[in-house]
């Protein structure tokens, strides 16, 4: 409790404890999957040219959780968008094991955080339908679905359509939809943004959980700082307007991970510094809204305060 | 629930509010015109005479307008000779509610006025082929063409502007070129409903193309779909409930095209029917033949509809509405 009343006692984010710096090596000694290389976009728009996106760059390792955080407007939908190929970057690269991404391909999978679930298609169909448009055969393309419904138990939903889901139900479908094309790396653009805290925190631990039980390399975009912390072995943090990378942050809590360690000093250090980053690169963005409350009138008896 | 539930911004009703308003929607407009058609109070403008009297020119079933006949009373009486007698009754063109519910049985066991014309159910039947093949002529093109047109941008910038045109063009206009075409039988009745129905058609179902949610289309993306596989597994099979909702809606459109295709060339059909009973001054089975074509319509738009709801149980557009 006290680490917690006395922020000043927390030791920095950058320090490791053994375990930690040792799996971080481990980490970076593998293979290298995705890299982005002074990655660009510029929207152009009829009062001229505004820059989304400047001179990202950064890497990704075989089997790392990568979570992109930053202030709204920095641009981390539009990078994971051009990272999936489904839009196009003005200026750099995108290296997805060395090879440049022009276009949407069964190579790299998405989750959106809208439900994309096709309507008119049950579960199990859902998840056969890459198997199917790349190619394998219905026989086989409906075993591997089954066996993918059964990695995130909802089997006995197969014959179900998405609309008999919940929202996490139906999360954890789009997640295996993905992974069942068996992707080189999966893209998550707020995943869970839409589902109540409840739901978000199972869906979590779940996705961890199916993370460390295959061969997958993950990109998550998130604003909730908590779930970037508790998801990632590494924080790209942006900042806004235009979006620029201000800091790789390796995420210090052991793994396995859990809930409690959201109180961990290396949680909270972590989660301080990343406040710290994002608090400036909005500084000069959202100063404003914080004066407008002081302009607001009072409309009620001066007796009757809620303070 | 509670009467004030009607009038709640998009809500839905309850049950019983939705049988109760459906059956008031036809009953409302039949007690009107039953109050029209028996209560004498009500309307009648004319005296239906039943003995003529002292009045040379009057005969029993003549109708006149109850002003003339007040005065061929006054005069009678006035010269002490035998009184026209009447009683008050509608103009001939508005018969009453069970003549017509009688007609739409006679109109059907009364055999043609000549051998080798047709029966009422053969007219009916001649007019159903003319909208059915002039639907599926439409739908053949339009359909195909409205989602190539909603799914391309480029596609439907090539096509639309003219077809935006070409809707406003009256499809009757074309009734005396499709004539000198297709000769005057029930190719240029067929092509009328053509004209009528395709270019809407194109126009309605690029739109409900267009509303596909675009986050499907980038997701089938991200699983490796291309090209024309994004068209069939994706475009089509995500507005097949709408595309279905756009169909029995052209649908009815056809049929307002139907009485006037029918005129075009030689009268057939139910057109026909119309026509030949109005000379007859039969106007009760002038209402029945109208009704059928309502009956009809309304008919196979609940069966389209009930058969939708089979087809497409994921759309929830279509559970709403149950």
């Amino acid at each position: 409790m006290n680490m917690m009343l006395a922020p000043r006692s927390l030791p920095s984010y950058l320090d490791q404890s053994a375990a930690v710096r040792a799996r971080f090596a481990r980490l970076k000694a593998r293979e290298v999957i995705l890299r982005v290389e002074h990655l660009s976009k510029a929207f152009t728009t009829r009062k001229g040219s505004t820059l989304a996106l400047n001179d990202i760059s950064f890497e990704t390792h075989r089997r790392e959780f990568l979570c992109v955080v930053g202030p709204s407007g920095c641009g981390k939908s539009t990078l994971v968008r051009i990272l999936a190929g489904l839009e196009e970057h003005s200026d750099g690269d995108v290296l997805l094991q060395g090879k440049p991404v022009t276009a949407p391909g069964s190579d790299r999978g998405m989750v959106f955080q809208g439900y994309t679930l096709f309507p008119w298609l049950t579960v199990k169909k859902n998840v056969m339908f890459g198997l199917e448009v790349n190619g394998k055969g219905k026989h086989e393309a409906e075993t591997q679905a089954l066996q993918w419904l059964q990695l995130v138990g909802l089997a006995k939903f197969a014959e179900s359509y998405p609309h008999q889901l919940s929202g996490g139900m139906k999360q954890r479908v789009a997640i295996v939809r993905a992974l069942a094309n068996q992707p080189r790396i999966l893209l998550m653009d707020e995943p869970f943004g839409a589902l109540d805290a409840q739901t978000r925190a199972r869906m979590q631990a779940h996705l961890l959980e199916i993370w460390r039980q295959i061969d997958i390399t993950i990109v998550f975009i998130t604003h909730d700082l908590d779930e970037a912390i508790f998801l990632a072995d590494r924080i790209l943090v942006l900042s806004a307007h235009p979006g620029e990378v201000q800091e790789l942050i390796e995420v210090p809590v052991p793994h396995p991970r859990s809930s409690a360690q959201f109180i961990t000093p290396e949680f909270l250090s972590t989660k301080a510094r990343l406040e710290e980053l994002i608090h400036k690169g909005t500084a000069h963005g959202e100063e404003e809204d914080a004066d407008t409350y002081h302009m607001v009138a009072r409309l009620t008896d001066v007796a009757d305060s809620v303070d | 629930m509670k009467r004030k539930g009607w009038f709640q911004v998009l809500r839905p009703l309850s049950p019983r509010a939705r049988l109760l308003l459906g059956t008031l929607s036809f009953v409302l407009p039949i007690v009107l015109w039953s109050v029209v058609s028996y209560v004498p109070a009500v309307w009648h403008p004319q005296m239906l005479i039943t003995d003529p009297g002292s009045v040379d020119y009057l005969q029993a079933g003549m109708r006149m307008n109850k002003a003339a006949f007040a005065d061929e009373v006054k005069d009678a009486a006035a010269a002490h000779k035998e009184l026209p007698k009447g009683v008050p009754s509608n103009p001939i063109y508005l018969p009453a509610p069970h003549e017509v519910a009688e007609a739409l049985y006679t109109a059907f066991v009364t055999p043609p006025p000549t051998k080798d014309s047709p029966w009422l159910s053969q007219s009916l039947w001649h007019s159903i082929q003319v909208i059915f093949w002039g639907f599926v002529i439409s739908s053949a093109l339009g359909v195909p063409l409205g989602i190539l047109c909603g799914t391309y941008a480029g596609f439907a910038r090539l096509n639309e502007p003219f077809i935006e045109f070409f809707r406003y063009l009256p499809a009757p206009a074309f009734g005396a070129l499709a004539v000198a075409i297709l000769g005057i039988y029930d190719g240029p009745k067929i092509t009328i409903i053509v004209i009528g129905t395709f270019f809407q058609q194109v126009l309605i179902i690029a739109n409900t193309t267009r509303k596909l949610d675009i986050a499907l289309v980038e997701a089938a993306l991200t699983l490796g779909t291309k090209k024309l596989k994004l068209l069939s597994r994706v475009v089509i099979p995500g507005i097949l409930p709408d595309l279905y909702r756009d169909q029995r809606i052209l649908l009815g459109w056809a049929w307002t095209y139907l009485i006037v295709a029918e005129l075009i060339g030689t009268t057939t059909g139910i057109t026909w029917f119309i026509t030949q009973q109005a000379r007859y001054q039969h106007f009760a089975n002038v209402y029945a033949a109208i009704m059928m074509i309502g009956f009809i319509g309304l008919g196979t738009d609940i069966a389209l509809a009930l058969i939708g709801r089979r087809l497409f149980p994921w759309d929830r557009t279509l559970a709403k509405e149950a």
